[in-house]
């Protein structure tokens, strides 16, 4: 079985390590904050202005001045702090943030990610995903592996206008883990019942695999 | 203290005219100028350039002016709220200048510093980097990028005083300070405005010497974009 949302989410999750400062782009990346470890401290840092991002506010505590990338209302758990969007993606370009987790439409085998624009289609703008990727050591892509027509998104190039150059070194996806090495994406874990021959099929760039294939397990 | 309190939202406004290049302060609705927007659609002012991360929605904030056609050319990072405002960009009836976050907020605070360009990473290899100046710093590759010029930076503060200092509030704080002072002419509107002295200077965020006007906007609307919550059990 292909992994869920939730699933990849909780996956990721497992990246997520004691003393990260974290930033998770809008969808499947949001979700990683419900499945981290509670024995480990962790802060989310969202880039609009937040370090210390908590969850969603009880109903009637909302407040229209905190609100986090994806324009939700959120909470400031202990500890937050609030800060000005120059000094937020100084954090992002300065390498203070650990871990930056983010959706894709595209990935290729050199590590190029699409995720901002479909020409002449969807255009809503590349937010801060440029300077993320740009500047981050760290970055987890979560993706479907393939889109609603069964093409895989896994490419050898990028055929969207790119979001940055060589900057994805890790996937997770409703069928595997991989990671990018010397151009190629290398095949670590797979997706319950998931063949390693299945995501052979799924994925158009090429596919390094090395002895036996881990199972995923939840 | 030099005073920089104007008596309203159209004495603020003075001076602005058609063809002029705006910036706005807010992060989706949160922390946008309300009331500024407001007296620019009611002016009916025409053919501006605005400077703002996003384009407010189809009924409020920045899509009220792009109801009325005033905007000729927008510079954002991220406008997927607006279904108007993809329509007049996609049929070519505006112009749309995609900036990366990070990247429009340091040609704010550059114009505000008086650094006329910096190099940074957002973009490189992209069709944002195209036609510009590139350079290799420690053996990775950046894009040159310039201050922005504008003529009026319009910001929203939760409180200020009768100087011009500026409090902001949670996440509304976002794209304004660094707007402060980026414009020839900053105007401030709070919703409180208090006489000089009762903020602690400890605590100011922005100093006056950066606005030339600030007022108290009639009333906040403050509306919420995505109303997310959990239940108490």
């Amino acid at each position: 079985m292909a992994l869920s949302k939730e699933q990849i989410a909780q996956r990721i999750a497992k990246e997520v390590k004691d003393g990260y400062y974290v930033n998770l782009g809008i969808g499947i990346p949001t979700l990683v904050a419900n499945f981290v470890r509670d024995d480990i401290s962790v802060e989310f840092q969202s880039e609009n202005g937040i370090l210390g991002m908590g969850p969603f506010p009880f109903e009637g505590e909302e407040d229209p001045d905190l609100i986090n990338a994806g324009k939700q209302t959120i909470t400031a758990l202990p500890g937050a702090s609030f800060f000005d969007s120059a000094m937020s993606f100084g954090m992002i370009r300065g390498q203070h943030v650990d871990l930056t987790i983010l959706g894709a439409m595209e990935v290729s085998q050199n590590g190029d990610i699409a995720n901002w624009k479909i020409p002449g289609k969807m255009v809503k703008g590349m937010g801060g995903a440029m300077d993320l990727v740009a500047s981050a050591e760290n970055i987890i892509v979560a993706m479907m592996h393939t889109n609603r027509e069964g093409e895989s998104k896994l490419l050898k190039e990028c055929s969207l206008p790119l979001t940055g150059v060589k900057c994805v070194k890790k996937i997770v996806s409703n069928l595997a883990v991989l990671e990018i090495i010397d151009g190629k994406f290398h095949l670590l874990e797979r997706a319950p019942g998931v063949s390693v021959e299945e995501i052979r099929k799924a994925t158009e760039g090429d596919l390094v695999v090395k002895g036996d294939i881990i199972e995923m397990k939840f | 203290m030099i005073k920089k309190t104007v008596a309203d939202v159209r004495e603020a406004c003075e001076g602005i005219e058609d063809g002029m290049t705006f910036m706005l302060g807010g992060f989706g609705l949160c922390g946008i100028p309300e009331n500024i927007i407001s007296e620019l659609v009611r002016r009916n002012i025409q053919n501006v350039t605005c400077i703002s991360n996003n384009a407010g929605v189809d009924d409020f904030g920045l899509g009220l002016l792009l109801k009325k056609h005033q905007i000729k050319k927008m510079i954002s990072s991220y406008v997927g709220e607006n279904a108007e405002f993809e329509r007049q960009m996609l049929s070519g009836e505006m112009d749309v200048e995609l900036v990366p976050q990070g990247t429009l907020a340091q040609r704010c605070e550059a114009a505000r510093s008086g650094i006329p360009a910096f190099y940074t990473p957002a973009g490189y290899g992209t069709e944002v980097a195209e036609g510009k100046e590139t350079r290799e710093f420690h053996g990775k590759m950046y894009v040159m990028e310039k201050a922005f010029e504008a003529d009026f930076s319009f910001v929203k503060a939760w409180k200020g005083d009768e100087a011009g200092n500026l409090i902001f509030k949670g996440t509304a704080r976002n794209f304004n300070p660094a707007m402060c002072g980026a414009g020839k002419i900053t105007v401030a509107e709070v919703e409180e405005l208090v006489p000089a002295g009762e903020l602690d200077p400890n605590q100011i965020h922005i100093p006056g010497i950066f606005i030339q006007r600030i007022f108290q906007g009639e009333k906040y609307e403050k509306r919420i974009e995505q109303l997310t919550v959990r239940k108490r059990n």
